[in-house]
């Protein structure tokens, strides 16, 4: 605080509410810390429901962030680099699961995906089942967690600007060389920490999963659900399982920090 | 640490509820427009019969408005053990309202006022043909239950085993509502949820008696709070819930007599 520059100072008083900020957050996770009973910690986080849990969080997570990815840096691209009629609305619309509480999105996802939804039959006949299967919670965790990664790289597209795409255009490059070649490059910084956040806002996904998805141990019971579930019986083991979501998070941003920086 | 923290919090807390209170005068406090607030919390399972009972309280008690806290009867009984203020607590089974009495925090002595047994609910067409507890253990239909953590899935568990069925449900849910929820929505072919949620779903599901169940009741107790600040009027409360008028709409929406 003390190393801020006379010139460029900001007001004393603002880092009263910027304090005040940090304490509102940092003290609950303080408090939860507080609370975990050390002694059987290691015993209740590596029992087989809570391994189970965790282990179906990453792998769930893993492959929404890899669709995100997939269907996230095309939409990205068209909103970022193209213009057409009703662009702004349609932004608009793609961005709505931010926004929407995860539990209208379950339901959504319900009548559209469930067996009695719209696409429900047509999936029927092809011989699937996404209803309670792992597949619905890879959809829900999809669903939530796109907007995040469609942001985060719109933004880093607009700001890279065009100037490079346009040289290599000129210089003979067919647009999917400038694209594979000039525009993923650029903006791949942008596109790692949209992936982490997706990543971060997957492993976290609770309302649409148990809304569209169900519980059932190592097939839909993502940590999250399992940690709502052990709270019913177990308090020590909800906390000792929360804390182990916080510490894959802080790992998450970590590993996000360290990403930008080295890029 | 665990000191300095509990101390932040502590000083944090106060100064927030006392900010708090400064325009919002307490609820139970009879100021103001010289009314009393009474506070049910309520398993969820009787929110329209307590709504009923309420309005029925409001009519024979001039000036006083009955709040209902419904929800699942383990998060009513944690809130309360943290200090929220409620006046009264019926809960949908014993083991919650245990937890209350082993705080010490029983105005009256828990009394038993309804009981609840399961049945299976499936979707108005029944498009897997159940007919019985065994039907559910076919591992080709979608059988949803509630969560063995949860006290319909405890009495799911012991339904299953009294009659030597082994089910293998597809997703253990949190609450019974989350079971009829799948089950309405036709997402799964049957659950088992308590008779008062079948009568409550009306049309959109089908209601298959199990006799199995009836070896399974579960009770419900009630009781006032300790700290209640208006112990005479929650003591009226239960008291008219243990009335013939009580069990009337009790009985109305499908319970059973303790």
């Amino acid at each position: 605080m003390a190393r801020v520059h006379r010139d460029v100072g900001v007001p004393s008083w603002i880092f009263v509410p910027a304090a005040a900020g940090a304490v509102f957050v940092l003290l609950p996770l303080a408090a939860m810390v507080t609370r975990v009973e050390w002694g059987s910690f290691f015993e209740l986080i590596t029992s087989e429901s809570s391994r189970e849990a965790l282990l179906l969080s990453l792998k769930t997570s893993t492959i929404s962030t890899l669709a995100c990815i997939v269907i996230g840096v095309p939409m990205a691209v068209v909103l970022a680099r193209t213009e057409f009629p009703g662009q702004g609305f349609l932004r608009s619309l793609v961005l709505l699961p931010l926004v929407l509480p995860p539990v209208v999105g379950g339901i959504a996802l319900l009548y559209t995906f469930g067996r009695r939804g719209l696409l429900g039959e047509t999936i029927d006949v092809l011989g699937f089942q996404i209803a309670f299967s792992t597949t619905a919670v890879v959809m829900a965790q999809t669903f939530v967690a796109l907007p995040f990664l469609v942001v985060s790289l719109e933004g880093a597209l607009r700001t890279a600007g065009r100037r490079y795409e346009v040289v290599a255009a000129s210089l003979g490059a067919r647009p999917t060389t400038v694209f594979r070649r000039v525009t993923i490059p650029l903006v791949l910084p942008g596109l790692v920490s949209g992936a982490v956040l997706s990543f971060a806002r997957a492993l976290g996904e609770f309302g649409a999963t148990i809304t569209f998805a169900g519980s059932l141990q190592g097939v839909t019971r993502t940590l999250p659900l399992e940690i709502y579930l052990r709270r019913e019986t177990d308090a020590d083991a909800a906390v000792a399982l929360s804390l182990v979501l916080v510490v894959v998070a802080v790992v998450v941003i970590g590993f996000a920090r360290q990403g930008r920086t080295a890029l | 640490m665990k000191r300095w923290c509990t101390t932040l919090a502590a000083l944090l807390l106060v100064t927030a509820t006392a900010a708090c209170s400064d325009d919002d005068p307490d609820s139970a406090d009879p100021g103001g427009d010289g009314g009393t607030t009474l506070t049910v919390f309520a398993a969820a399972s009787l929110t329209s019969s307590f709504e009923q009972l309420g309005e029925s309280f409001e009519k024979s008690h001039e000036g006083v408005q009955v709040d209902f806290n419904f929800a699942g009867s383990s998060d009513l009984v944690a809130q309360v053990q943290s200090g929220a203020p409620a006046d009264v607590f019926a809960s949908a089974d014993e083991a919650n309202m245990d937890k209350l009495t082993a705080d010490d925090l029983q105005g009256s002595d828990p009394e038993l006022f309804a009981t609840n047994t399961l049945e299976i609910a499936t979707p108005p067409d029944n498009p897997a043909d159940v007919q019985s507890l065994e039907d559910l253990a076919n591992p080709e239909i979608n059988l949803v239950i509630c969560a063995p953590e949860v006290p319909c899935g405890a009495a799911s568990q012991s339904v299953a085993e009294a009659a030597g069925v082994t089910l293998e449900p597809d997703s253990e849910e949190q609450s019974v509502t989350d079971v009829l929820g799948k089950v309405t929505s036709g997402e799964a072919d049957a659950g088992l949820v308590y008779v008062t949620d079948v009568i409550t779903a009306g049309d959109a599901v089908q209601g298959i008696e199990l006799p199995e169940s009836a070896s399974v009741l579960n009770s419900y107790p009630i009781a006032t709070v300790a700290d209640s600040e208006n112990a005479d009027l929650a003591q009226a409360f239960v008291d008219l819930v243990l009335s013939d008028e009580g069990q009337q709409v009790l009985a109305d929406a499908g319970f059973g007599r303790p």
